[in-house]
């Protein structure tokens, strides 16, 4: 178990270095100079060339991706040039509105996903099982701006129950946090929760064709037993690493719901620094996606080894 | 049809007329199992008739696809419920086929207890060994607040559950460590701990063997529990089953492809080809004189440690089993087959010895002659070969040399053709 953890976090260091590298050049390969974003059309080249040297873009490549990675080691992500503010303070602002958003979302994805795909296949070619098939293909197929955008108009347009924008910390007021939240949960979730609903059905439908599914009803166990103990222990493993990856993307940020839903959370930084040519932005977006993304996996390779032993003991 | 009719009553009569037949624990008459297939439906077993008296052993012997498999997961009820199951399934007098899935739930694992071919995916993966094993004993030995508890039902069951189990399981654990011992499994209070991944495949084995008589079950299903084994490890199996066998008192119906297996754990043998039973016989009666064709191909198919003889592979294959011949299924590879014997499968006609003469039927107004069962050797046979009577088949008495004559084909003393 500890050389499993160890092994993991010696693969997910060579990664982290291997994104900050491309990260770097990403933006230093992208056209475009941000000294004359900077200064305008107007600039001397004198001008030019001294905010150059004060900046250190003069220095060779290699010398500023180190001074780079030291100040991003320390929290330094720069100022950004657009809202002239540092960039770490933005994703400090932002990042809590998209956490609140993904975290609710993968929790509709798994409330719904996970009971539905076990009775779906527990229930096989029943009524339920078609029903649930279709909703979850029409979760996948109808995009989620279109879902938003009518939960907007049935909810907050015509019933009025629920608001159609903006966002308010549940961490400060529960109630009307988490009403401000529910109709992107939804948008946002649906075809999250429809995707793991798949996941879960066909890989319990696989568990419950194993010899040893057939073994637990030779030995007389309650039906309850075996599908609880003996079968979804086993169809949770390939789904955890289908939410593992889901949660990667609901985190990089969901511009699309951010911005229907006016919730000024990372996907809209990201949207905002790309719009704007505001590099040091997309550079702290995506350090901290990639960041998230990787450490999120590794929390799963973690939980794996909860659910199936054999990992354990590698 | 009339004569099929008859076949029937004259079977039923000479049934009634034992007066006391043998307790049987498992009787198994005229079962067919019939699957719904793309191909239409598929009979996978016909009219097989079997039975087991307590502490015996019987081999159920065959090809891989002759319903062999099949039989033994009609007899716990572990059978998808398409399939369509007719005839009659006894076990200690009550009937197995009319029960519901909570009525068996009772018999197996307890009463009646099953070991599979496939080590490697008899165990979960994600249990420890003994746990799937304690499981066993709380399910069916489970006095107030040791049975199964709802913990352990729910979803969360296994990730709330430690290593350290609570009090509740103790007792189940215990008996598991004291099964581990009996089988054979060496640091058994460490082994129970351990997931099967740790296990080899002859440990698994014995672990399945330990869960199989963790409640002393009556009848023990053992579906080619050593095929997947090598050859060292299966003689350990077989000592094993046949220990433990002695030991609990239990019946075994002991599934194999393995003539030698049978020729060294079985008691009876009852020989299955596409899904019927061609021929059986106590195991030294079957081995002195088989009689079928088709066992005698097997037979002849088991390598001898003296030289000079080559062996003798069946040729062809078994029936396409949604395009069955009427007649006798092994027709088409059976080198003594004649002419009636594509019409129909024959009845099952007893056996004798050579110096014995066969019983005279009366009032054989029936072109098919008159099949017997439970006669004294209890070897019987299904082809037409060992008929007695009207024309139809020889009346003579079978001995070896009908072996040699199916051997090189046909009997000088043919008289099957009408």
């Amino acid at each position: 178990m500890k050389r499993y953890v160890v092994k993991r976090i010696a693969q997910y260091v060579p990664v982290m270095f291997g994104v900050t590298l491309i990260a770097f050049l990403l933006i230093n390969v992208a056209g475009g100079d941000p000294v004359r974003t900077m200064l305008g059309t107007e600039a001397s080249e004198e001008q030019v060339q001294m905010i150059r040297e004060d900046l250190g873009l003069d220095q060779p490549l290699y010398v500023r991706y180190f001074d780079w990675l030291g100040d991003v080691l320390s929290g330094d992500l720069g100022t950004s040039i657009m809202y002239g503010q540092p960039v770490s303070d933005l994703i400090v602002q932002t990042l809590p509105v998209t956490f609140w958003l993904a975290g609710g979302a993968l929790l509709v994805s798994i409330f719904i996903g996970i009971p539905a795909g076990i009775v779906s296949a527990t229930r096989r070619n029943t009524k339920f099982d078609s029903g649930a098939t279709i909703a979850a293909y029409s979760g996948i197929a109808i995009p989620n701006f279109f879902l938003g955008i009518l939960l907007i108009l049935v909810f907050a347009e015509y019933l009025r129950v629920l608001p159609a924008s903006g966002f308010v910390s549940p961490l400060a007021d529960p109630i009307q946090g988490i009403r401000h939240l529910i109709l992107p949960w939804i948008a946002l979730g649906t075809a999250q929760a429809a995707i793991v609903m798949r996941y879960m059905r066909s890989s319990l439908l696989e568990v419950m064709d194993q010899q040893y599914v057939e073994v637990a009803r030779s030995k007389g166990l309650v039906p309850a037993l075996i599908q609880n103990k003996h079968s979804i222990m086993n169809a949770l493993i390939p789904t955890v690493t289908i939410i593992g990856i889901n949660l990667g993307y609901l985190l990089g940020g969901s511009i699309v719901i951010e911005e229907i839903f006016a919730l000024p959370g990372f996907g809209r930084l990201a949207l905002n620094g790309v719009l704007n040519r505001d590099f040091l932005i997309l550079q702290g977006v995506l350090l901290v996606t990639a960041f998230l993304f990787t450490t999120v996996n590794f929390v799963v390779d973690i939980l794996y080894t909860y659910l199936d032993p054999r990992i354990r003991y590698e | 049809m009339s004569h099929d009719r008859n076949v029937e009553t004259a079977r039923i009569e000479t049934e009634r007329d034992q007066s006391n037949p043998p307790q049987q624990l498992l009787d198994i008459s005229d079962l067919s199992v019939t699957f719904p297939s793309q191909e239409g439906p598929v009979e996978a077993v016909t009219d097989v008739s079997l039975s087991i008296e307590p502490g015996e052993t019987v081999g159920l012997v065959g090809e891989s696809g002759s319903g062999k498999s099949v039989t033994a997961a009609t007899i716990l009820g572990l059978l998808e419920e398409s399939a369509r199951i007719d005839g009659s399934v006894e076990f200690d007098d009550q009937q197995l086929l009319t029960k519901t899935d909570d009525e068996l739930r009772e018999i197996r694992g307890d009463r009646i207890s099953m070991i599979f071919q496939e080590t490697g995916s008899s165990l979960n993966p994600v249990l420890t060994v003994g746990d799937q094993i304690s499981e066993t004993i709380r399910t069916h030995r489970s006095i107030p607040n040791e049975g199964i508890s709802r913990l352990e039902t729910s979803v969360l069951g296994n990730l709330l559950r430690s290593k350290s189990h609570p009090t509740n399981y103790e007792r189940s654990w215990e008996q598991t460590v004291e099964l581990f011992e009996r089988v054979g499994i060496p640091a058994p209070e460490q082994r129970a701990l351990e997931y099967p991944h740790e296990y080899s495949g002859g440990m698994k084995q014995r672990a399945m063997i330990a869960m199989a008589i963790s409640c002393r079950p009556d009848l023990l299903i053992a579906d080619e529990p050593t095929t997947a084994l090598d050859v060292t490890i299966e003689a350990q199996i077989l000592d094993l089953i046949d220990e433990v066998q002695a030991e609990f008192d239990t019946a075994v119906l002991f599934i194999t492809h393995d003539m030698g297996v049978v020729n060294e754990i079985c008691d009876r043998v009852a020989v299955m080809y596409a899904g019927r039973v061609v021929e059986r016989a106590p195991t030294d009666e079957l081995f002195a004189h088989p009689k079928h064709p088709y066992t005698q191909a097997l037979l002849d198919s088991i390598p001898s440690l003296e030289g000079g003889q080559t062996l003798d592979p069946l040729a062809g294959q078994v029936p396409d089993p949604t395009d069955k011949p009427p007649g006798c299924p092994f027709g088409p590879r059976c080198p003594s087959a004649t002419a009636c014997c594509d019409a129909r499968f024959p009845p099952e006609y007893p056996v004798t010895t050579a110096d014995e003469p066969l019983p005279v039927r009366e009032g054989g107004d029936d072109d098919v002659p008159s099949p017997r069962r439970n006669d004294p050797t209890g070897h019987a046979v299904h082809c037409v070969l060992y008929g007695s009577g009207d024309g139809l088949a020889p009346r003579r008495s079978p001995s070896d040399e009908d072996r040699q004559n199916a051997d090189r084909g046909r009997p000088e003393t043919d008289g099957g053709e009408p």
